[in-house]
């Protein structure tokens, strides 16, 4: 065992925190800049392989990126994990080289973004159940039905959907799609009004007679839940690594704001110093769960139990830390435009997405009662 | 960063689980009931070369890692956590500072023994009214001629009694108060030595705990350990170490609840099912599976960087903490779930309990490591 970073993940993590601090912003609108950006450093397809025109990084060290990013801008963070977890892993994994060549380089250098189209009104936590349908044609499909709460919509140019040849025949119908944004059919509702994240778009997205040649159908009819359900947990460690950032930057801004307490001459009461200590170790703890199951990952092994420990516990402690550092620094920091107060906000939605923290319980118990 | 154990590590896991379910399961619950050590489980635990696993081999240890120790004091735990105490206290809080601070002749005449298992350790610093203020020490140690007279009592000494070598703090001049304070080694035998009496404990209740007792004790000047002075030194940076064997001790004691726990769910059944089907039941175990993780990672990350020279102040304290809580925590979800049976002693899990509550309080408790913690982070 070894617990201290590589000399070169140790190097890419102060390279990630500079790019993060000097040049991620802060703002309120969709944040193209950012993408922009990341994308001139190549972090747009950071552990895709070089030959598809990412940077063939292991996956701690996106995780480490995706940690940094959402610990200055959690949408920002949301938006490049789903982009490169769920938006270009699928084709990665199941894509024939005709479509990996036709996407792949251009969702890794940034130019396209990847967006994942699977959750229903009444398909949430019971993905299985969806109820979008694929009806064959000559040539290739006809899609009709609604997603929601997809993460880029409106503002991705390749999205990944799930639609079944016959619900009747369950799971074993569910068949995956790449759709193009131009694509006739495809119509992105308006942006979701929501408690956080913001700056990243949620969106509808309404599938009417929508036709997709079989050249774009990913992996084989019938494959579409297998597939959805082998990058969940890479996902989820994208996820839990964004909590991770996000706890982060709740706790270190109390940690700054009671130093200058203190040098002010303020004294910091046990009280307030005890709930300090629990958080930065509860840290300590999710950073070492969210690390273990990128490891796990790479080495290849499988890691359910790993990602859905991480993914629930550094979620949970993003929006347990942001609760009490509020709590900590009193009341100015319930003002809308108070970091704290985003946090808050935006810590909410992890514990939710990509299974929520009730289904990680669900995977985890699974396995420890086997 | 690597999260698999190296071949030594798996291999010293492997070695003491065998032992713990073989030898040390089968009489942990009479041990418990009638509040009895046993010298012979630490004989064949330095049969077994436990007693010495991160000490040189020149000084008849394992020569191996802090990571391998930890897992030796996790693995005893998670059968008997009072197992796990007397080796975590031989080892960190006897041995380490005679590995740290001793000289030559002091480690070879007592950290080898300990090491090979033929002597037990004991480390003596809390007082009646120096608990968690332990700087305010009232046993004295006044050097007379060639040796030191040692006058004063220690309480709540683990492997008390049965201990042959006991690190011992008295204060050498009071008016310098904690940088007053030295460290000595004393040996049971020792005219003006002796032992109050055994406490009645909740839980660790075969790990004897005794009050030690010094009436003008004369201990050799040659067994002063490090200097005149380097007292509260010594006896604080043990401690940082120590913290890391009481973080295993607990990580053992929550996943030995854990074990049971899950294995009850399965098979009780209520309302024509496995408990284990229910919800209310799964996300318990759920929860306290991901915390254990949490607590075996803190812990091996604290002595990994024990291990690699690295400080590990912090991350001692925060495994202690971490871990010890979660341990009350996850033992006390275990008798929940195992119901009215896992109150009573047909069952592992309320010694569990019983054994787990220490841990949030030796070794310094949870409200020192969140002092300790949050100076780290403010300072």
């Amino acid at each position: 065992m070894a617990f201290t970073l590589t000399e070169e993940q140790l190097k890419k993590q102060q390279e990630f925190q500079h790019f993060a601090d000097a040049e991620i912003d802060k703002g309120d609108h969709f944040p193209q800049e950012n993408l922009n950006i990341a994308a001139k450093h190549g972090y747009m397809g950071y552990p895709i392989p070089a030959e598809w025109g990412g940077q063939g990084q292991d996956f701690l060290s996106y995780i480490l990126l995706i940690e940094e990013i959402s610990r200055v801008c959690s949408s920002t963070g949301a938006i490049i994990a789903v982009h490169t977890s769920v938006g270009s892993f699928p084709l990665l994994y199941f894509g024939t080289d005709e479509q990996k060549k036709r996407y792949l380089p251009a969702l890794a250098c940034g130019k396209m973004l990847g967006a994942f189209a699977l959750t229903e009104a009444d398909a949430g936590s019971d993905a299985a159940a969806l109820s979008t349908t694929a009806t064959p044609v000559d040539g290739g499909y006809r899609l009709n039905g609604c997603k929601i709460f997809i993460t880029s919509g409106g503002q991705a140019d390749l999205y990944t959907v799930f639609a079944t040849l016959d619900k009747a025949k369950g799971v074993k119908s569910i068949t995956a799609f790449l759709i193009e944004k131009d694509t006739p059919g495809l119509i992105p509702g308006k942006p979701e009004k929501k408690m956080g994240l913001n700056r990243s778009n949620t969106t509808e997205l309404m599938l009417e007679d929508l036709f997709v040649p079989v050249s774009n159908r990913l992996g084989e009819e019938g494959e579409g839940f297998k597939i959805a359900m082998s990058l969940l947990d890479g996902g989820r460690i994208g996820i839990a690594a964004q909590g991770l950032g996000m706890a982060r930057a709740a706790i270190e801004y109390t940690v700054n704001y009671l130093k200058a307490e203190a040098r002010a001459g303020k004294k910091v009461d046990q009280g307030v110093s005890f709930s300090l200590a629990d958080l930065a170790t509860r840290l300590e703890a999710a950073r070492l769960l969210v690390y273990r199951a990128a490891e796990v990952k790479e080495s290849g092994a499988r890691c359910s139990k790993e990602a859905s420990m991480a993914k629930m516990y550094a979620t949970d402690l993003a929006m347990e830390a942001a609760t009490k550092c509020i709590d900590l620094c009193g009341l100015t920091a319930i003002r809308d435009d108070h970091p704290l107060t985003r946090y808050f906000r935006d810590a909410k939605a992890p514990q939710i997405y990509e299974g929520s923290n009730q289904i990680q319980r669900i995977v985890i118990a699974r396995q420890l009662l086997k | 960063m690597n999260f698999v154990l190296t071949e030594e590590q798996e291999m010293t896991r492997k070695m003491v689980r065998d032992f713990a379910e073989n030898e040390v399961a089968p009489g942990a619950e009479e041990r418990d009931d009638k509040e009895e050590f046993s010298r012979e489980l630490f004989d064949k635990m330095g049969e077994l070369g436990l007693t010495g696993i991160p000490w040189p081999e020149e000084y008849g240890g394992g020569e191996c890692d802090f990571i391998s120790y930890v897992i030796a004091v996790e693995e005893l735990s998670r059968v008997d956590a009072s197992a796990g105490t007397t080796l975590s206290a031989h080892t960190s809080l006897a041995g380490w500072p005679l590995y740290k601070y001793g000289s030559e002749e002091q480690k070879k005449k007592y950290l080898e023994p300990m090491a090979l298992g033929e002597k037990l350790g004991a480390y003596g610093l809390t007082e009646a009214t120096a608990g968690t203020d332990a700087a305010s020490q009232s046993t004295t140690a006044v050097l007379d001629g060639d040796s030191y007279i040692l006058n004063g009592n220690k309480i709540f000494i683990t492997n008390g009694g049965d201990a042959e070598i006991n690190i011992i703090f008295a204060v050498t001049d009071k008016e310098k108060k904690a940088k007053g304070v030295s460290a000595f080694i004393v040996e049971k035998g020792t005219p003006g030595f002796s032992f109050g009496k055994k406490e009645r404990k909740m839980g660790l209740r075969s790990s004897p705990t005794l009050e030690l007792i010094f009436e003008d004790c004369r201990v050799p000047k040659e067994n002063l350990l490090g200097k005149e002075g380097e007292g509260f030194k010594i006896a604080m940076s043990t401690l940082d170490g120590g913290r890391n064997g009481i973080a295993a001790q607990a990580v053992g004691i929550a996943q030995g609840a854990l074990d049971a726990a899950a294995d009850y769910a399965k098979t009780r059944e209520q309302f024509g099912q496995p408990i284990a089907n229910f919800q209310a039941i799964s996300f318990m175990l759920a929860d306290m599976g991901t915390k254990i993780e949490a607590s075996r990672l803190l812990t091996y990350q604290a002595a990994y960087l024990e291990s690699e020279g690295l400080p590990y102040g912090k991350a001692s304290a925060m495994a202690k903490l971490f871990a010890s809580e979660t341990a009350m925590e996850v033992t006390t979800k275990a008798v929940q779930i195992f119901g009215g049976y896992g109150y009573t002693r047909d069952y592992p899990v309320e010694r569990f309990m019983r054994d787990a509550k220490i841990t949030e309080i030796y070794e310094g408790t949870s409200e020192v490591q969140r002092l300790v913690i949050s100076r780290y982070l403010l300072s």
